[in-house]
């Protein structure tokens, strides 16, 4: 996640038409590896035509791709050969079995013909397709079809993944498996992964992007993203509440508001933290802390404020 | 990766009930004519022994049976062409093909060869069953095989274009109504023009099977095949690779 891992992916300036209409505008990215980026935005924001671009679906009207330092357009072979993508409808053959599929796709994505019975193990132990290898695809359920497309995104080890909404219409269990599968793939793979669910990114990116109206409006990684105009603070009990003053007088405390007898809504200034400070004082002064919560913007927040500021 | 395209496109034809409901249906056909034209065949053979320069079984019933098979294909090859590309794009599994490193030449070639290998094995299935003959007659091999190859010529003709028109839409039906019309069309533009040396009969698939069917082997109706597959083959390329601009 330094800074100092080589760029897998960099995109720059890419703007896209559709007839007269310009989609996305000037848009870049850069990605490294062990990253796991969040395209967040709202439906129809640009999001998939952006992935599309990405990965030579869709050709850009201008902009340059390079993915691991292949240009998309004039080395497409081996550009793609590093890239794997799971579009928002999963490109699954439905009279086909699990496994024929997906030896398909590893050929497709030249998979050297004696390593593709190793890769196909491989990818099914990781997607939990084990017992699924003889199904006929059309028959499987949508969470399992929605496995065999990661699988289908991930059978040619690519450095590269990319993933459109990949948990969309999952029930909690599978949502639940699939993160921790993108989680594990982010460790040893760079991952692009676009979603409308705040949640997802919070749980498992490190970065994000905001897409509005096919432009990147912000991006930072996905901690700092919740504290975006936010004041840091914590909300604390003490059983046996001091006078407000007494805690006012605590370094670095910008303002204390009660909201209860015993609790207490304390803002204070970013570079300090006084919450330390608080609890040496409440066992110093038999105040009875009982529990001190950070506040947390709630991203969803963050997220309207952010689109709104546009 | 062409291969490994026609070896998908070659499998999942068969993973289709219709496919074959259709090389059932097709067989039985076949067979009906076959018989047909062999019970008319034997009822007059007396007749025909009498003639000098009389026409031998594989004139009177095989030739006239490919012919038959050439109208029927120009029925048959729009029903599976119209999957290859428009269904792609109907269920959206193109982009899997469109993000993989493959060329859009890839693609179409593979998709091409994949059906032909299939309409192979009917036109192998329909020679097979006229070799039957051979049990009870001397057969004009030459005369056979050009009928074969030219079927073959024509039918790879009437694979490409249907090909294409796949590429053009994204509704399977669409696509096989557009190439029926369109083989229909060029069937009529030869039924039509009364006189032989007519320009119009050249631009047809059906004139220049003709002469294949009679046993001519000509050099400019082979070019003509193989340049008719070739412009439909290059246009479907085109139009894939649009399909990354234009999404």
């Amino acid at each position: 996640m330094s800074d100092a891992a080589p760029p897998t992916l960099s995109a720059r300036n890419l703007s896209r038409r559709f007839g007269q209409r310009e989609v996305i505008h000037d848009v870049s990215l850069e990605l490294r590896r062990g990253e796991v980026l969040g395209l967040l935005g709202h439906n129809g924001a640009g999001k998939s035509t952006t992935l599309q671009m990405l990965t030579g679906a869709l050709l850009p009207h201008s902009g340059q791709i390079e993915i691991c330092g292949f240009d998309l357009a004039r080395q497409p072979a081996q550009a793609k050969a590093r890239i794997g993508f799971l579009p928002e409808t999963p490109p699954l053959y439905r009279e086909m079995q699990v496994d024929s599929y997906l030896k398909f796709a590893a050929k497709l994505h030249r998979v050297p013909r004696t390593q593709i019975a190793d890769a196909l193990a491989e990818t099914k132990r990781r997607c939990g397709l084990q017992d699924s290898g003889k199904k006929i695809i059309g028959t499987l359920s949508k969470g399992y079809q929605q496995r065999v497309g990661i699988a289908q995104a991930l059978i040619h080890q690519p450095e590269v993944i990319i993933l459109d909404e990949p948990t969309v219409g999952l029930d909690p269990t599978q949502i639940r498996d699939i993160r921790a599968l993108i989680r594990e793939l982010g460790d040893a793979h760079s991952v692009i992964l676009s979603t409308h669910l705040l949640g997802e990114v919070e749980s498992i990116c490190d970065r994000v992007e905001i897409m509005h109206h096919g432009r990147i409006i912000y991006g930072d990684s996905s901690a700092r993203m919740q504290q975006y105009g936010h004041q840091p603070g914590f909300i604390v009990t003490l059983l046996a509440a001091p006078e407000l003053a007494e805690l006012q007088a605590i370094t670095g405390v910008q303002q204390v508001e009660p909201l209860s007898a015993t609790q207490f809504r304390i803002l204070h200034t970013a570079d300090t933290d006084p919450g330390t400070a608080l609890l040496a004082f409440a066992a110093q002064r038999g105040w009875q802390a009982k529990q001190l919560v950070p506040l947390q913007a709630r991203l969803e927040d963050v997220f309207v404020q952010i689109t709104e500021n546009q | 990766m062409i291969l490994t395209i026609a070896r998908k496109e070659f499998r999942s034809l068969f993973a289709t009930p219709s496919t074959w409901l259709i090389l059932g249906a097709l067989q039985f056909i076949f067979a009906w004519f076959f018989l047909a034209r062999l019970d008319a065949f034997l009822q007059v053979q007396t007749q025909l022994a009498q003639l000098a320069n009389a026409p031998g079984a594989t004139q009177a019933v095989a030739a006239p049976l490919f012919g038959t098979i050439a109208l029927i294909m120009l029925m048959l090859v729009p029903v599976f062409t119209m999957r290859l590309i428009a269904e792609e794009r109907r269920n959206q599994t193109l982009t899997l093909l469109l993000t993989a490193p493959v060329s859009s030449r890839h693609i179409v070639l593979g998709k091409y060869l994949g059906l032909l290998l299939f309409l192979l094995l009917i036109i192998a299935d329909c020679a097979l069953m006229v070799l039957v003959l051979a049990a009870g007659t001397q057969l004009d091999t030459g005369l056979l095989l050009s009928n074969a190859l030219g079927l073959l010529l024509l039918t790879a003709g009437y694979a490409a274009l249907g090909l294409y028109v796949s590429s053009l839409t994204a509704q399977p039906v669409v696509a096989a109504i557009a190439t029926l019309a369109a083989l229909f069309g060029l069937w009529l533009v030869e039924i039509s023009a009364l006189d032989s040396d007519n320009a119009w009969r050249t631009l047809a698939p059906t004139g220049h099977f003709q002469s294949f069917n009679t046993g001519l082997l000509n050099s400019a109706d082979l070019v003509y095949f193989v340049l008719f597959s070739a412009a439909f083959l290059l246009l479907a390329i085109r139009r894939v690779h649009n399909n990354r601009m234009y999404g």
